[in-house]
């Protein structure tokens, strides 16, 4: 509908004869039809909310020629969109909005995904995990948290199975020696609302998925799985801020954990795709929807690419997949 | 009163003619969009939610919330014309719609599908308008056992109150079942039934599946039995629609029925498909004369769409005072309130008055508008019926194909398409019902993760669908109905004993 075919042909053809004729242009390589954006995950999820403002961002400051369109390719808990890109051809005219599921789930189910058959191009920002219980629930601390769910068992929700918050539940498991009945929900929104309904006790919803109900007042924050407090400083709630929230680890529970939002490009990618999808994102990055953005969805604004990159996913690659094998979610072969 | 002061401030908001033409706009796109099997509510709004990004977030909302309406009345189109379902709702509506399609009664079908509608959604508008604060939690009291409960009630009403054979019901459910079953399982996190194929990852799309198996079905089983088909003549006129209308205030027991199981299981998140079946069966039991039904009543089309309408409005609840989208559109669509800078959630109401507002009464004037934009195209999609068979069935096919292709822009699920189009037909020739096949298709997969999630949280104890009112009275009303056929006999046999009357007791 959106993918304009024969024109699009057109251009491409006019874009052969002029390389072929003239030098190259100052200009670069560039998309030569409308870029397509693929989102591993369901519609109105934090990928999808993503890859919108992206969309807006991109069409708003006339960042580039051509369109783009969100393709969501969610099926098999974005198993879909990571099979979907890998077979796409490296011609720089789609790229997936990828998360730590590009490691866990070939590392749960087998399926032939690498992440190093693609090219990245930047992690542009790191979601953030807080440990949610009930307003109403007895447990403010994390101390009386983990205590009270040594005593009677509790039940945890979350989104999916052997994905971010099943592996940080058997995280919490390991280090705190507790155990939980962990409930896997379809979303962090309907994570969201089953703990407000008391049909959890708890849940590592991101803090995208949890705002809402955090608001108004139905949901405590009780740490943060990161390193340092988060930056945000303007109240969210009645009383409180992103940057109230204690980390874990000044709680006593020494955990951290985020999941990147990384960018890749389908196959190896040639260097001048690269330059223009770094410097795309880069400029992305710089304008004021993207940090409005992080704002609202309490995101890590970050900014890794190349060599970096790669090790920041070699490592948290690393990570999972011990985390993953002591809890015993890696499939036969792993 | 309150709300109705702030409801006649939206009004006032949306009484501009740039807003009331956006509105015309988003009807008439959604329409075409809904008319598109496959292309429903969830992508054409995210097809035009870029269109709305330089718009203010009234006017973006207004335009979006007018296609949802449009797609929404267009999916009833060819349910009816064709037996294609455009959206999984629509499903229950090709029993009579079709039929009475086929007896040329297509114009009174058409009619009553979008008059069905538009009441269904009104009640449900005006449910939200004066009871949003105070039903909105109803939506936390569901936990996984109250789920389970409500499929499972779903699915007894089709295996006690069904007059096909039981066993056939039975047999069809569970194919459905297994189908459903292929792919990603949310709560273990394995893959099943894929046998390694790659295709076979994201399971069957629903919408994929009920292209072929009514779409495609139907096309085989008309050419096998007479290829001579001539189109059905009807007159392209007005008559038809003020008829119908006439007739309307007879069904108003159905219509009163639908419109209250929609909006109950609305409520509940994502229960607008299992509304439409429900409110079928229910009218199907309740008439004296059940032969007649799925042979083409109008009351048989007026319950489903109704009863649809009324929950798939009542959804944007929980959307709009929880922050939960109750459907696929509604998740996009609360996508597009962040991008907007809006945060859903409970104070929502709060902090922007006025675009809630705008939305509640946009839903209104949307459904009016459609009301009228859709009434008048009846006499022109009646009219396709009158294209003969050998022209319009080549048609159909490549209609059916698009359709099945855009759901997930995937090759493969043309394949499946006419795959299923073979079951279908199948399914027919050997006289078993599709209906719990492709109810099972798309509740079964749902069913199956609360049955599971309700039994991670109780340890294996079955005891905890029955351990408060709520869930417990579901459950017993589902147990109740799947032995329905029992209790009857037993009911009949002791009156019939009694009285020694020769004809059929009313149940």
């Amino acid at each position: 509908m959106i993918r304009m075919n024969s024109p699009s042909i057109a251009l491409l053809a006019a874009c052969a004869a002029l390389a072929a004729t003239g030098p190259a242009g100052a200009e670069g390589w560039q998309p030569s039809k409308a870029v397509e954006i693929i989102v591993p995950a369901g519609a109105g999820g934090a990928s999808d909310q993503m890859a919108r403002m992206l969309q807006a961002a991109i069409q708003k400051h006339g960042l580039m020629k051509e369109a783009t369109v969100v393709t969501l390719k969610g099926g098999a808990s974005g198993a879909e969109g990571l099979i979907d890109i890998k077979s796409s051809p490296p011609d720089g005219q789609k790229f997936i909005i990828a998360q730590s599921s590009m490691y866990t789930l070939p590392l749960s189910t087998n399926i032939p995904f690498n992440w190093r058959e693609l090219t990245p191009i930047a992690i542009i920002a790191l979601d953030e995990f807080v440990l949610w219980n009930n307003a109403a629930a007895p447990e403010k601390t994390v101390k009386d948290f983990l205590a009270a769910a040594k005593a009677t068992p509790m039940k945890m929700g979350g989104t999916g199975s052997k994905r971010e918050d099943h592996i940080l539940t058997a995280f919490m498991e390991q280090k705190a020696g507790v155990k939980f009945a962990y409930i896997p929900y379809k979303s962090g929104g309907e994570a969201a609302t089953q703990l407000v309904g008391n049909h959890t006790n708890a849940n590592v919803n991101n803090p995208s998925e949890n705002v809402a109900v955090w608001r108004s007042g139905q949901v405590r924050a009780l740490c943060l799985f990161d390193t340092q407090r988060m930056d945000y400083k303007t109240k969210v709630t009645a009383d409180q801020s992103w940057a109230d929230i204690p980390t874990c680890k000044e709680e006593g529970l020494d955990i951290d954990y985020t999941m990147p939002r990384a960018i890749f490009l389908a196959g190896k990618a040639p260097p001048e795709q690269v330059a223009y999808y770094t410097d795309l994102f880069k400029k992305i990055a710089a304008t004021p929807d993207y940090s409005e953005y992080m704002a609202n969805q309490a995101l890590k604004p970050v900014f890794i690419e190349g060599e970096d990159m790669k090790k920041f996913l070699e490592t948290d690659e690393a990570k999972h997949k011990a985390l993953m094998a002591t809890a015993g979610f890696l499939a036969g072969s792993n | 009163m309150e709300a109705l002061d702030s409801l006649m401030h939206g009004f006032a908001v949306l009484m501009t003619f740039d807003k009331l033409l956006l509105m015309m706009i988003g009807i008439c796109l959604g329409i075409l969009v809904g008319v598109l099997p496959g292309l429903g509510g969830p992508n054409g709004v995210a097809i035009l939610l870029p269109l709305t990004f330089g718009m203010d977030p009234t006017s973006a909302i207004v335009m979006l919330s007018c296609l949802y309406w449009g797609a929404l009345f267009g999916g009833a189109i060819t349910s009816i014309l064709f037996n294609i379902p455009g959206e999984a709702w629509s499903v229950a509506t090709t029993f009579d719609g079709y039929p009475m399609a086929q007896k040329g009664q297509a114009a009174e079908a058409l009619t009553a599908a979008f008059s069905g509608s538009f009441i269904g959604s009104f009640v449900a508008v005006v449910l939200i308008t004066f009871l949003a604060p105070s039903i909105a939690g109803f939506a936390l009291r569901f936990g996984p056992p109250e789920f389970f409960a409500v499929y499972f009630l779903t699915f007894c009403t089709f295996v006690g109150i069904g007059r096909e054979e039981k066993h056939k019901v039975i047999i069809s459910l569970v194919v459905g079942l297994l189908l459903a079953a292929v792919g990603m399982d949310t709560v273990s996190g394995d893959l099943r039934m894929t046998f390694g194929s790659m295709d076979l990852l994201k399971g069957f799309d629903f919408l994929v599946a009920v292209i072929g198996i009514f779409g495609i079905s139907e096309i085989l089983l008309t050419i096998e039995e007479k290829l001579a088909f001539r189109g059905h003549a009807s007159n392209l006129s007005f008559r038809k629609v003020f008829s119908t209308w006439a007739s309307l205030p007879r069904y108003w027991v159905t219509i009163v029925r639908s419109s209250a199981i929609g909006c109950w299981l609305g409520i509940t998140p994502g229960g607008a498909i299992a509304a439409s079946f429900m409110s079928y069966n229910v009218a199907k039991q309740v008439a004296r004369d059940k032969e007649s039904f799925g042979k083409g009543r109008i009351d048989g089309v007026l319950a489903p769409e109704t009863a649809a309408h009324a929950a798939g409005t009542s959804a944007l609840l929980p959307m709009l005072a929880l922050g939960i989208p109750g459907s696929g559109t509604a998740a996009v669509l609360l996508g597009g309130l962040l991008v907007w800078g809006l945060q859903p959630g409970p104070l929502l109401f709060v902090e922007h008055k006025e675009f809630v507002w705008g939305l509640i009464a946009s839903m209104y004037l949307g459904n009016i508008a459609g009301l009228i934009i859709v009434l008048a195209t009846v006499p022109l999609f009646a009219a396709v019926l009158r294209v003969p068979f050998p022209t319009i069935a080549p048609m159909i096919i490549v209609f059916c194909a698009i359709g099945a292709y855009a759901v997930e822009n995937s090759l493969f699920d043309i394949k499946t398409m006419l795959i299923f189009g073979i079951v279908g037909y199948v399914f027919k020739k050997l006289d078993y019902p599709l209906a719990p096949l492709t109810l099972a298709l798309v509740l079964g997969k749902r069913a199956e993760d609360a049955f599971r999630q309700t039994m991670i949280g109780s340890y294996g104890d079955l005891s905890v669908l029955f351990s408060n009112g709520l869930v417990a009275t579901i459950m017993i009303t589902a147990i109740l109905i799947l032995f329905w056929p029992l209790w009857s006999r037993i009911i009949g046999g002791l009156s019939g004993a009694a009285a020694k009357r020769s004809d059929v007791p009313a149940e």
